[in-house]
């Protein structure tokens, strides 16, 4: 993905604010819900509270979602990672965090893999949101790292 | 209305951020207070000038340090109009309340008690007693609010019984900022035998208080919300309470002599609750927060609060879109929400004006249901702040709306 304007970020973190992809009430509606892990990423500095939830299938992303109540930051990172981590391996999906976390810590990185994401390359102008934009991050990697909720 | 241009420039805080590129309307007061100078200068001083422990030494210099900590004990005691052999100084109002759970809770309180507390209480309030709960097999309930949020003596009567031993209640709640009648409250729950636990955080900072006229049995505060250091407050105790009661850390500084079959002679309150070295800046600089309170005088800070409440409200009354949570309150705080955004984003957009609110559940996690959200911003004022404040806050809300903007300009 190119540059996109302002406008063009503020509607994409908005649309999937508004009406994310992957975001859903009762976890056990799902089918297989058994074969999800999952992980309850509540923030210590505020009240963002999501559960993230993904098939893993010989180390392949089969499905993510999430739920939970969280800002707009959150919510849209989330689920657009979400979006863009379904039937990508769990090396890709690690890459694709650490890209987009190089991103918000103003490092180096590789936007050509981070499609929406890019919408957040603002974060660092408002220092005390880079930790919504990367809660749902955080969570798939502590997945693909092997923790779960019981 | 207070003189807040020259309020100001005792807060070398304001100067500084004079450079800044946006302005500085700090507005979460009750979260913590911005400092003085004298309270600051008066931190350094102990170190500058004195820096010898207390309670330990020989020498000049400890005696000093002893004689300063034993004057902030006393004009604290002044201040709340109690003996200071009443005041135990914490590192604040968590410590205190931790103090009192620990100390006569888990000690005196068994199964078939009753713990009394109300919904609106912030968090160090409602844990500690948890945990006496869950040692003691003694029963929380809550006393009901009234549809305001607003806790009476009348809904006290109502639910207490002769098994309620305890009554722990906020004289001004931090989220919805309703001032308690704690002298009924208190009444009532000696006519019950009970004791009354009364977290002050939140109103000492702003009227005068009396405990003795209060007639409650704890009363808890933290110097910070005062325009005090971080990291010292204070516990009063009616002292033949304090006498009776364990101290929860214990160590130096706190007994008269012990022996290696585990006999330990406590030394008598305060000392007896002050294991450890203390704080001793921080006292210091509590002494000096306690005088610059005092030459404004509490009587002018809460009328100048009451007046900037009344102005917010009504302007905020203007705006169609901003739910308030609080209207009827009486203290400070105000706690609303803009329609339709999620707090922390208005929030974030706040910031990106200058200005400093809190959003989230302001550690009162019990309250999400009464209010039907899953939290607020809470605007909360002190004596520095002005109507130009509130006037920059209702700007910057009625754009609150366009959040994102705070990201992208």
């Amino acid at each position: 993905m190119l540059s996109l304007t302002n406008e063009m970020k503020r509607e994409i973190i908005m649309e999937h604010y508004n009406s994310p992809n992957n975001k859903i009430d009762d976890f056990t509606s799902i089918e297989n819900y058994q074969n999800f892990k999952k992980i309850r990423m509540d923030s210590d500095s505020c009240i963002d509270d999501i559960t993230i939830y993904l098939d893993i299938v010989d180390g392949v992303i089969k499905s993510a979602y999430f739920s939970g109540v969280a800002c707009a930051i959150s919510t849209a990172s989330t689920d657009i990672l979400c979006d863009m981590i379904k039937g990508k391996s769990e090396k890709d999906a690690l890459y694709i965090i650490e890209q987009y976390k190089n991103m918000l810590f103003e490092k180096e990185y590789d936007s050509e893999v981070l499609e929406e994401l890019n919408a957040f390359s603002e974060t660092h102008k408002q220092a005390a949101r880079i930790k919504c934009a990367t809660l749902g991050a955080e969570g798939i990697n502590k997945i693909i790292n092997g923790e779960n909720d019981e | 209305m207070l003189d807040v241009k020259n309020i100001r420039k005792d807060f070398p805080i304001f100067e500084y951020h004079k450079k800044d590129k946006k302005p500085l309307v700090y507005l979460d007061n009750a979260a913590t207070t911005f400092k003085p100078l004298e309270v600051i200068n008066a931190c350094s001083r102990y170190y500058i000038e004195d820096g010898a422990n207390a309670h330990r030494g020989d020498y000049d210099l400890a005696y000093h340090v002893d004689k300063e900590v034993e004057h902030c004990r006393e004009h604290l005691a002044n201040f709340l109009n109690c003996f200071p052999r009443e005041i135990v100084f914490t590192s604040g109002t968590s410590m205190s309340m931790n103090l009192v759970a620990y100390g006569y809770g888990i000690k005196y309180l068994k199964e078939g008690d009753e713990i009394l507390l109300t919904e609106a209480e912030h968090a160090s309030n409602v844990l500690p007693w948890f945990k006496v709960s869950e040692t003691t097999k003694a029963k929380i309930n809550y006393i009901p609010l009234d549809e305001d949020g607003r806790c009476t003596p009348e809904a006290l009567r109502k639910v207490i019984t002769k098994n309620t031993k305890v009554v722990s209640i906020a004289q001004v709640t931090n989220v919805l900022g309703f001032k308690i009648d704690i002298k009924e409250m208190a009444k009532i729950a000696h006519e019950y035998g009970a004791i009354l636990v009364c977290d002050g955080a939140q109103s000492v900072p702003h009227m005068e208080i009396d405990v003795k006229d209060l007639d409650c049995d704890f009363f808890c505060l933290s110097a910070h919300k005062m325009c005090g250091p971080t990291g010292i407050g204070a516990l009063y105790g009616k002292f033949d309470l304090l006498r009776k009661m364990d101290p929860f850390m214990m160590g130096g500084g706190d007994n008269a002599r012990f022996d290696m079959c585990g006999n330990v002679a406590y030394l008598e309150p305060p000392a007896k609750f002050e294991a450890g070295t203390m704080n001793i800046s921080a006292i210091y600089g509590f002494d000096a927060a306690l005088t610059y309170l005092e030459n404004i005088g509490l009587e002018n800070i809460e009328k100048h609060e009451s007046e900037l409440r009344k102005y917010a409200i009504s302007k905020l009354k203007e705006l169609d879109n901003v739910i308030i949570y609080n209207e009827k309150a009486d203290a400070g705080i105000i706690t609303l929400n803009v329609k339709g955004v999620f707090p922390q984003d208005e929030a974030s957009y706040l910031n990106s004006k200058g200005i400093c609110v809190r959003s989230g559940e302001h550690c009162a996690k019990l309250l999400k249901d009464r209010l039907k959200t899953v939290g607020t911003i809470r605007v909360s004022f002190y004596i520095y702040n002005d109507r130009e404040d509130i006037d920059a806050l209702i700007e910057a809300l009625k754009n609150g709306g366009n959040f994102l903007d705070a990201f992208f300009n």
